[in-house]
């Protein structure tokens, strides 16, 4: 943890303005197996945290990674049986921003991940006032689709998607 | 009315026409021609001044102004030639005329600015001139362009007659306060800011004007200018931002309205303007002193402790730590008068208040801040270092013993660690006392425990402690340093965890030179013993884990040979192991080379010390070579290890140990060594080895075993890395045997070692007439060789590697034998080997013709070598037979990969067409090579790139399915930056694409994954909203 509460200028205008920030993780090294042709590297927990990790917070102008929203130790991914279970911990108990981070998250592993996926988004339980709503929402596949046809939505989840760093 | 005032005007003579056409015709080509004139003597200034006579009184300002114009285009041009006398009046004319109509002021002004150019100005006009300016023009009315017009006035007379400015004392600061006052412009205030520094830094009077001066510039404090688009003027934020940081820094009289200001900007919450207040703070610190930051030090540190206490960047942090560094420094240089209050120690005394609860906090959320805060103040000075030190590592010691944790004491140890190398660094210089010498016994215990500690983190950092403590010299007592000896042995060896192996190896490397004497006695034997002992272990058969041992053994050997007496102990033992493991039974290539490995490192560490290196050179290469040829002996008893020093991985490992230990020997002693050497490979001669009685007779170059003829490897390394200067002994003749062996039949190994020595003797020979024959002959053989026949191969290695040591020097035949070896690529038989010859070419080889070995290497060789080639290349490719052509492709890969992309980019569009044909080639290393040329390509020149847009993405999405990871990892790579391209262009495939993307999603490499991801998804924003 690097230090509480720098100021981010917006003052009152947002739920929570003085967030915790947290370390982000350095780039994962690469091991010689990785760079073996031949050795076939299963997808792993920390693959699908690096997918997640970088996304942008809808308010703030940093990374779920920072503001801890998402860790690794709440990522579940059996390679497999092709299933992911992702939780994620909103900063505030009543963030109404909740489903929106959620479904950026859902989108970033649907464009992310092989279709033989199952992805499973939900909030880490007991975090959230309307947790069950939340969940039940993300859930509902046309509803997330739905979401998608709204364009000032995926105007939204396209900002949180967005590469930090540009082509260089 | 119109044709009266043109008569009225119109002077006599070709003159006149000119003037009149440029005043009433508005002709403005015609000043240059005028100013022609005047320049070549044609007429004069005073004849110009005649010919627009009425017009300069015309009661119409427009074509008064008009006629100024010409007379001021024609002064910028010719003021050089104008004569004093000329230059009063027109001075005396155009002041008067600053009184004229606003529509005559622009060009009156351009007149003043070629005035002030004039340096037969007489005295006293420059004055009279600002002084009208001051009082007739308000400049900040003007245009831009005329209010640069007399920002330049005024810097030529600052330039120019500083003495005369000087004399109008402080209204010459005010008149200029009033003209910069209000500008706007960047390109005006960089002018603006250069002259507020010259009155500063040059001490001009400011009178009373401090305060207006500081209000006038720092209303700009901080920049907020953001460059507008196609900016045509290239100015950026941050040149204003340095010209401003440069007149606000610039004196101590600002101090006192500078710096409640900085703290304001530094508490704000804009990031930019806390970084620009910090860095501005920074630079005042240079200037300032004591008495100007008295008042303001509270502030400022409680400003700069909140900044690193709380931040969410680095960059404000590391400037926060950069100003409180500066601060320090400039109160430590301050010099104090007698009665005055020492404000360095007040100041470091409420930093040690505020930071040293942090450190003893039990949870220790805010140690990093503290300790680094605390560094920056210390690391000013010798004495700021004390005051902090002795407050600060006393805590520590305690903290260290009040924490159990591994991970907490590492924390606790690293943050020592900054302090004892801050007091390092200011050495003990006139001090009666060690610094750290108070502290030594609790530090010793200390290190102690963090080196016994299982926790490899903690014993990393007790590594470095330790070495710092050893660096202080006379710290460490004899006993100390023995048990530090004794402590890195045994961390040397710890099983599995090589990180804190490497470690203790280079700190033993490291406290080896300081006290050579205590590693001797304490460290060496005991490694000698283990390896011994090892090798008993090996002989009854025993496990892995003792191999293993014996490893760690050799590499701290190296590892402790920074000391030349510490050589004259390592070296015997690494040598008689070599021979034990030569003698034994059943000893590995790869023990072999592990041996030679370390004896690699010592003889590189011996480079530096010439006595070290003679000795090094002097006894392991007659050992080295006297096992080799032993080795090469038929011998029937011999076992079957015998001719493990002829394997070529371990003959490789042999050659870098005698080439490292040739490459720095002093000619003298160089020229004794080659007298001995060449003779044993040209005449059998071995009074050089210590083992004589050898069964036949060593004569590698005539009809010999082909055991003996690779040995050649050996002389390659030896001659091959002998200074320029040291003569070879018998060279014709060397020469001659050395292309005789490289097209012989014995063994493709024997003959490249061949070639190689050849062409690394060719390199480095000096150009003449025996060079020349040299070249011939070779060129002979080549020739002779590549006909038809047994041959071709060994033909093809020498004419290579004679080629590539041409290159290399720029020798002029270089041309002819690069184009002898293009000519090569469509031949069936050694196409592919030719195409596989250039990256040979492009390519540094470890063991001959490299910069270590004094070969002759110019240093864009590369870059002259595509501009020579490519033409070539390219040519032959469209002209080559289908079968062939992957094998020009491939060459140029080569060449093309060997070049830095920022050289390559100018050249790739004319490839382009080229470059989208060798998408289509099976062979991974060109499409390797193509991808990786097109990338940049894609990024740089989207708008050429578009037209070819269906080719591009059918063949990447057909590459991003290769068998090879890294042409698949580059084929995407290639997909994302094809994102860079107009959107339109890209829309029509952007569903295709992606469809496509989804099957490297499941690639069974991560890393091919990744960039399936990075590129799927920059696809997907394409044209979408909030991209």
């Amino acid at each position: 943890m690097v230090g509480a509460g720098g100021g981010t200028g917006l003052g009152g205008l947002l739920e929570n303005a003085n967030p915790l920030i947290y370390q982000r993780s350095g780039e994962r090294p690469v091991t010689a197996g990785e760079e073996d042709d031949q050795v076939p590297d299963s997808i792993d927990d920390r693959e699908i945290f690096d997918l997640i990790r970088s996304i942008n917070d809808p308010e703030h102008p940093l990374t779920l990674e920072e503001l801890n929203v998402v860790e690794q130790v709440r990522v579940k991914v059996n390679d497999k049986e092709s299933t992911v279970a992702v939780e994620f911990t909103p900063t505030i108990p009543h963030c109404s921003m909740a489903t929106l981070i959620g479904l950026s998250i859902k989108v970033k592993l649907i464009r992310s991940l092989p279709e033989r996926f199952k992805m499973d988004v939900h909030i880490t339980p007991g975090t959230h006032a309307s947790e069950h709503a939340v969940n039940k929402q993300l859930a509902d596949k046309e509803r997330v689709a739905a979401a998608l046809e709204n364009s000032h939505l995926l105007e939204v989840v396209n900002q949180c998607l967005s590469a930090r760093s540009q082509l260089d | 009315m119109a044709a009266a005032a043109e008569e009225a005007l119109a002077p006599a003579g070709a003159l006149g026409g000119l003037v009149q056409d440029y005043v009433v015709g508005q002709q403005d080509g015609l000043a240059a021609e005028v100013a022609a004139d005047v320049k070549s003597g044609r007429c004069t200034v005073l004849q110009v001044v005649e010919a627009l006579g009425s017009c300069l009184e015309n009661p119409e300002p427009r074509t008064r102004g008009r006629g100024i114009q010409l007379l001021s285009q024609v002064l910028l041009q010719c003021h050089p030639l104008l004569l004093e006398k000329e230059v009063v009046h027109l001075t005396l004319f155009y002041e008067n005329q600053l009184k004229d109509h606003h529509l005559v002021i622009p060009s009156v002004l351009q007149g003043l600015r070629a005035l002030s150019l004039c340096d037969v100005l007489p005295p006293g006009l420059a004055v009279s001139v600002l002084k009208a300016i001051f009082q007739e023009v308000h400049v900040q009315s003007l245009t831009q362009m005329d209010r640069h017009t007399v920002y330049s006035i005024i810097t030529n007379f600052m330039r120019t007659r500083e003495e005369e400015l000087k004399g109008l004392g402080a209204d010459f600061t005010f008149g200029f306060i009033q003209v910069m006052d209000g500008e706007k412009d960047p390109r005006n205030l960089l002018v603006a800011f250069r002259i507020v520094y010259d009155l500063i830094s040059k001490d001009y009077s400011l009178g009373p004007f401090v305060e207006e001066l500081f209000e006038v510039t720092s209303c700009y404090f901080p920049v907020d200018f953001t460059p507008p688009p196609n900016d045509p003027h290239g100015i950026q934020r941050e040149d204003l931002i340095l010209s401003l940081r440069a007149v606000l820094a610039s004196t101590p009289r600002f101090a006192e309205f500078l710096l409640p200001l900085l703290i304001e900007k530094v508490d704000s919450e804009m990031l930019s303007a806390k970084l620009d207040s910090l860095q501005t703070l920074n630079a005042c610190c240079a200037v300032y002193g004591q008495k100007e930051l008295k008042d303001f030090l509270p502030s400022l540190w409680a400003s700069i402790r909140r900044e690193v206490f709380q931040t969410s960047s680095e960059r404000v942090e590391a400037e926060g730590l950069a100003a409180l560094h500066s601060l320090s420094v400039c109160l430590s240089r301050s010099v104090l008068e007698a009665d005055a209050e020492d404000l360095l120690d007040s100041f470091l005394g409420s930093i040690l208040e505020d930071c040293r609860h942090h450190l003893c906090e039990p949870d220790m959320k805010l140690v990093w801040p503290s300790a680094k805060l605390l560094q920056a103040a210390a690391g000013a000075s010798a004495r700021a270092c004390d005051r902090i030190t002795s407050t600060v590592i006393p805590l520590l010691l305690e903290q260290f013993n009040r924490h159990s944790q591994s991970s907490q004491r590492r924390t606790i140890l690293e943050m020592l660690l900054g302090f004892l190398k801050l007091q390092q660094k200011w050495g003990n210089e006139d001090k009666d006392e060690i610094p750290l010498s108070g502290f030594k016994a609790p530090l010793c215990s200390l290190v102690s425990l963090a080196l016994a500690d299982p926790s490899t983190q903690l014993q990393l950092v007790g590594i470095r402690a330790l070495t710092i403590l050893g660096a202080q010299r006379g710290l460490l007592s004899a006993e100390d340093l023995e048990l530090a000896a004794d402590y890195l042995y045994r961390l040397s060896f710890l099983k599995e965890d090589s990180q804190s192996c490497l470690a203790a190896m280079e700190a033993s490397g490291t406290l080896a030179t300081l006290y050579p004497t205590v590693f001797i006695s304490h460290l060496v034997p005991r490694l000698a013993q283990e390896l011994h002992t090892g090798d008993t272990e090996l002989a009854s058969g025993e496990g892995p884990s003792y191999q293993a041992r014996r490893l760690r053994c050799l590499q701290a050997l190296s590892a402790v040979s920074t000391h030349p007496s510490i050589v004259r102990e390592t070296l015997p033992v690494l040598l008689q192991h070599l021979r034990r493991v030569h003698r034994g039974n059943n000893a590995e290539a790869k023990e072999v080379i592990a041996v030679c490995r370390s004896l690699h490192l010592v003889a590189g560490q011996c480079q530096q010390e010439p006595e070290s290196c003679w000795y090094f050179h002097q006894t392991a290469v007659p050992c080295l070579l006297g096992l080799a040829v032993q080795a090469s002996m038929p011998e029937k008893g011999l076992p079957s290890l015998g001719k493990l020093l002829l394997e070529e991985e371990v003959l490789a490992a042999m050659v870098s140990v005698i080439s490292t230990a040739s490459t720095h020997l002093s000619p003298e002693l160089a020229a004794q060594s080659v007298a001995l050497i060449v003779p044993l490979f040209l005449d059998g001669n071995i009074s050089l080895l210590s083992e004589n009685s050898f069964p036949n007779k060593f004569l590698p170059f005539q009809n010999s075993s082909s055991e003996q003829k690779r040995l050649v490897a050996l002389l390659m390394a030896f001659v091959c890395s002998l200074p320029r200067n040291v003569e070879i002994p018998q060279l014709d003749r060397l020469m001659q045997e050395l292309l005789t062996l490289s097209c012989h039949h014995d063994g493709l190994f024997s003959c490249t070692a061949a070639a190689k020595c050849f062409a690394g003797l060719l390199n480095k020979h000096p150009a003449g007439q025996q060079l020349d024959e040299f070249l011939q002959k070779a060129m002979e053989k080549v020739e002779a060789g590549l006909n038809p026949g047994p041959y071709r191969t060994q033909a093809f290695t020498l004419l290579l590697w004679v080629t590539k040591a041409l290159v290399l020097r720029y020798h002029p035949l270089s041309s002819c034998l690069t184009e002898r070896l293009m000519g090569l690529l469509s031949d069936a038989e050694l196409g592919p080997a030719a195409a596989d010859g250039f990256s040979l070419l492009m390519a540094d080889c470890p063991d001959v013709l490299h910069r270590a070995g004094h070969a002759e290497i110019r240093i864009m060789f590369r870059q002259r070598f595509f501009t020579d080639s490519m033409p070539a290349l390219v040519h032959g490719f469209h002209a080559a037979h289908q079968n062939v052509k992957p094998n020009y492709l491939k060459g140029l890969s080569h060449v093309l990969n060997s070049l830095p992309k920022s050289v390559l980019l100018p050249e790739l569009p004319t490839l382009l067409s080229l470059l989208l044909e060798a998408l289509s080639c099976t062979d991974c290393v060109v499409q390797l090579s193509t991808l990786s040329c097109l990338q940049p390509l894609l990024l740089d020149a989207p708008q050429v790139m578009s037209l070819h847009i269906d080719t591009l993405i059918t063949k990447f999405l057909n590459l991003s399915c290769s068998p090879s990871m890294a042409v698949r990892i580059a084929a995407l790579q290639c997909i994302y930056a094809l994102t860079r391209l107009p959107t339109p262009v890209l829309l029509p495939y952007k569903m295709q694409v992606i469809r496509a993307l989804a099957k490297p999603l499941d690639d069974k490499k991560r890393l091919v994954r990744r960039e399936a991801v990075t590129a799927r998804g920059a696809w997907f924003l394409l044209g979408s909203p909030g991209s």
